[in-house]
């Protein structure tokens, strides 16, 4: 009899904020150990948290492109628990009165379609500093420039039924968070930590299996091998007539396991209750209105616009949506006056090659579709084009025209001067010749093939097509 | 007179109290006090509270002296910035003077739960000057400086200020800003003010508050203005509660009450007796609020980042965490801190802090309802006895925390109250108690001068 798996997923993200959630210091990732910090992240006697307005409306924004409701009031709490990377000995968080519940997060499952996953909450919390562990020998230290910077907690329901599938809703959430400027979402740098929870039961089954909570995972990849590595753990230990413990796991991306860190028994009593030195967090309604209006196209919007607007294929819509830099430039090469489907073509092929290297677009909209007219006026062969945008991604200043002057990748076209080549061709191959004339037509490619050779790709083929049905009859 | 005369005089008077056996400071220094003075006659324009030398409670931070809040466990702690009202009193040209004694991070009532040893009375020194801000106090009493700053959670200048005859006031919860006041109870700290008169403590009081952009609790109003002492309180009613004057109150401080209720009728106002039923809950209510905030707010000394660390057997981060705590905490605090963790722990937190809050609302409820009745201020006493002998509640915690139970509920519910001396009884001084409605704090004063000018505050009582 078979499995079902249930996921939930915990995601926090830092918000894309210059400074931190109640002090003024910077966010800045990378500085010197303990440069970005002052008396109130440093938990100094007598220093007070003030908490940061864009850091609330980024949350705010975040909660809205989820679908959430964002809450008029809600309250910071003090999540108490001890450890040297924790300077107050609390964490200012959010308890049982978040800044948002109740969102929806829809994307395509690898196994069941289309799909809708319920987000519990959001809600607005500080991180904790860095213990390093490899810096001073047989000692730790403790570094807190990211002490007090401001994260999102994003709670999903337990509406996900397999690894893959909480792969597929992180990468819908990520695209939603960075399209709307909510966070940058970078795992390297940590703007983005996933923890995850999973149990097992059998299809039909309404009451939920006993969940573990799996943590540590650095990459989406990792969360599906862990979730999958955690799921046959569980399944061997029922099968085996064992239950699953509730417990934390850490995952080893290097064996693939996972451990336990620790049990429920041993969990803490976080003994949450309000900040007394922050007043409930109050929104006026018209200003969570203002938010709401002010939120770009997401991902899924705009996805369903260009299908429709461009006539691109779905694959198309999706892939030139994964983000919005992506999406934008795409947009402007189209009202540059590319024919859509080209355009996309372009952006899925050298475009994204560029951008992924370089996080840049460095040939304008402008200046690709003059490229892309090149091509239509048959003055470059399409072979030719790419090696032109290769060059114009280095020559900033450059006219594709110039540049395709310049490396000789004009095409041919002239009647006189194809005839010549197609002449020499023909000469040179006389067995072919009589082949072709005796009906096997397909070696008209191999004519244009040694044409094209013998002019070093200048030939315009459509051209070099032409002469040779002339000449062979 | 200069300020630096003024300093010089001022540090006379501090070798006197310390030579005097008074331990009332736990830093001073000449040098500390001529850069001081050397400041406020470089001022051009002086300042309202010009050369005004005044002490600190030792939970106050300042950048040149350590702050220690009377705990091992801060011992040569020193801050890297300045409380915005030390900031403040700065710039309105007043000299910090002294750091004072205090119960340890302000936890008691006697100022005998300090890790430096317990300050005494400056009437009699087998007594002690009340808590926690008793070295504040006792150096006003003692006429060291004129004016010092203490601070409240629940009662802790009022009550002092009534054990060593002086005036004790805290504003209103949220006009004077806690950003630099070492936190115990946030929901219930203010920084407070002693003066040898009303008119003293409220221009420090008038100077340091206002909205404080690093203290999101502060009130969008305002300073407390200085008011003027009111020629007399005609048209004024003053409401007695009657919880406030049990059968059983000290004969001496019922006597006092009596000669302060005769001053304010004959100042024309009329005395009419209300009722504050929930006041009875307000001890127990604190006992909750204070110790799970306290819990939380003291969790950062842990030997980490500063103070004192030490190390205990195994070596480990819990090893440090249990030394540092175990040995820098006093009795006092390590018994509110586990009330607090327990408090607030899974499965106790409905039963007690949750059911505290409902508590705390229903004593606010009472005094918006006793001052929606048509009452201006209410008059109590400040205490239920003078002050009483050291040694003689320290082994039993609770009759300690019931020296504040006139004091406490005022707290809980935010309001501004002073303490002001109307007599002595046995050579001690007794105090009276005044409580305004939120953020009528200038009333509160302004009817505090006119008492203070008509009652015989040294005077015996009979």
């Amino acid at each position: 009899m078979p499995w079902e798996t249930v996921v939930g997923l915990e995601v926090h993200v830092q918000l894309r904020t210059r400074t931190k959630m109640f002090c003024g210091c910077r966010t800045t990732f990378g500085d010197p150990p303990n440069t970005n910090v002052c008396p109130t992240c440093l938990g100094l006697p007598g220093a007070l948290p003030m908490p940061n307005a864009e850091a609330i409306r980024l949350a705010t924004r975040g909660a809205l492109a989820l679908g959430c409701e964002v809450h008029t009031a809600s309250v910071f709490a003090r999540k108490n628990y001890f450890y040297p990377d924790l300077p107050k000995g609390y964490q200012i968080s959010q308890f049982d009165q978040p800044l948002a519940t109740g969102g929806r997060v829809a994307f395509d499952s690898p196994e069941r379609g289309r799909i809708e996953v319920g987000i519990t909450r959001l809600h607005v919390e500080e991180d904790a500093g860095k213990l390093v562990h490899d810096r001073f020998p047989g000692k730790t230290a403790v570094d807190l420039n990211r002490a007090g910077t401001p994260l999102a907690e994003i709670v999903s329901e337990p509406d996900l039924r397999s690894p893959s599938e909480a792969r597929a809703y992180l990468v819908t959430l990520r695209q939603i968070l960075v399209y709307a400027g909510v966070s940058d979402c970078s795992m390297e740098q940590g703007s983005l930590r996933v923890d995850a929870n999973i149990s097992i039961r059998r299809p039909g089954e309404p009451r939920l299996g006993t969940k573990t909570e799996v943590k540590n995972l650095n990459s989406f990849a990792n969360v599906e091998r862990a979730l999958e590595a955690e799921r046959e753990r569980q399944i061997a230990l029922v099968e085996r007539g064992e239950r699953v413990a509730q417990v934390t796991l850490l995952f080893n991306a290097g064996s693939g396991q996972v451990r336990a860190l620790r049990s429920k028994e041993e969990s803490h009593d976080y003994r949450y209750f309000p900040d007394p030195d922050l007043p409930p967090l109050v929104l006026a309604p018209e200003w969570i209105a203002e938010q709401r209006a002010a939120l770009p196209e997401l991902p899924e919007a705009r996805r369903a616009r260009l299908e429709l607007a461009y006539g691109l294929p779905a694959y198309d819509a999706r892939v030139v949506t994964s983000e919005v830099a992506l999406a934008d430039y795409y947009e402007s090469v189209v009202g540059a006056g590319v024919e859509p489907k080209t355009a996309a073509n372009w952006v899925m092929g050298d475009v994204m090659t560029t951008y992924n290297e370089l996080g840049t677009f460095p040939v304008e909209a402008e200046r690709l579709a003059g490229l892309v007219a090149l091509v239509r006026e048959g003055v470059v062969s399409h072979q030719a084009a790419k090696r032109v945008y290769t060059e114009l991604a280095h020559a900033p200043a450059e006219e594709p025209k110039a540049v395709a002057e310049r490396l000789g990748l004009v095409q041919v076209s002239d009647q006189g001067a194809l005839a010549g080549w197609v002449d020499e061709v023909l000469a040179a191959h006389p067995a072919e010749v009589t082949r072709y004339k005796g009906g096997e037509s397909k070696l008209m490619g191999f004519f244009v093939g040694q044409v094209m050779k013998r002019s070093k790709g200048k030939a315009d083929p459509k051209g070099v097509q032409l002469v040779l049905q002339g000449k062979l009859g | 007179m200069t300020a630096s005369a003024v300093a010089r005089a001022t540090a006379t008077r501090l070798a006197a109290a310390d030579a005097a056996g008074l331990n009332a400071t736990l830093h001073w220094s000449e040098s500390l006090l001529e850069a001081e003075a050397a400041r406020v006659d470089a001022m051009p324009a002086g300042g309202p509270l010009a050369a005004m030398p005044i002490a600190l409670k030792d939970n106050i931070v300042t950048i040149e002296a350590p702050t220690t809040c009377g705990s091992r466990i801060l011992e040569g702690y020193v801050s890297p910035y300045d409380a915005t009202a030390v900031q403040r009193l700065r710039s309105a040209g007043a000299m910090m003077a002294a750091k004072a004694n205090m119960d340890e991070f302000a936890m008691g009532s006697s100022t005998e739960h300090s890790a430096f040893g317990r300050v005494k009375h400056p009437m009699d020194p087998s007594r002690v000057p009340g808590g926690s801000s008793g070295g504040s106090a006792a150096l006003v009493a003692a006429g060291v400086v004129p004016a010092a700053l203490g601070s409240e959670t629940g009662g802790s200048v009022r009550q002092p200020a009534s054990f060593c005859g002086v005036v004790g006031v805290k504003p209103s919860y949220g006009r004077v800003s806690r950003f630099g006041l070492v936190a115990f109870g946030s929901s219930l700290d203010c920084i407070s003010v002693f003066g040898r008169t009303v008119d003293d403590a409220a221009r420090v009081l008038s100077a340091m508050s206002g909205h404080d952009p690093l203290d999101s609790t502060t009130l969008d109003r305002p300073p407390v203005a200085v008011p003027r002492a009111l020629p007399d309180l005609k048209g004024l009613r003053i409401g007695l509660p009657r919880e406030y004057f049990p059968a059983d109150l000290h004969p001496g401080v019922a006597a006092g009450m009596e000669r302060a209720k005769q001053a304010v009728r004959e100042l024309g106002a009329e005395l009419v007796e209300v009722s504050l039923p929930n006041s009875k809950f307000a001890v127990p209510t604190y006992y909750i609020v204070a110790p799970a905030e306290a819990a939380a707010n003291l969790a950062r000394y842990d030997g980490v980042r500063y103070g004192p660390r030490k190390v205990g057997p195994g070596g480990d981060i819990r090893a440090v965490y249990q030394a540092t705590r175990g040995e820098g905490f006093g009795p006092e605090v390590q018994r509110r801190i586990l009330v607090g963790t327990y408090v607030l722990s899974a499965g106790y937190y409905d039963a007690y802090y949750r059911k505290a809050q409902r508590t705390r609302a229903r004593i606010a409820d009472d005094f918006r309802r006793a001052f929606a009745g048509g009452v201006d201020l209410l008059l109590t006493p400040t205490t239920p006895t003078p002050a009483f002998r050291a040694g003689e509640k320290t082994e039993d915690p609770v009759s300690m925390y019931l020296a504040d139970i006139f004091v406490c509920a005022i707290s809980l519910a935010g309001l501004p109250a002073l303490s002001i001396p109307v007599g002595r009884s046995e050579g001690l001084p007794i105090g009276a108690q005044i409580i305004a409605p939120f953020c009528e704090d200038e009333r509160m004063l302004a009817a505090a001068g006119a008492v203070e000018r008509v009652v015989a505050a040294t005077e015996e009582v009979r």
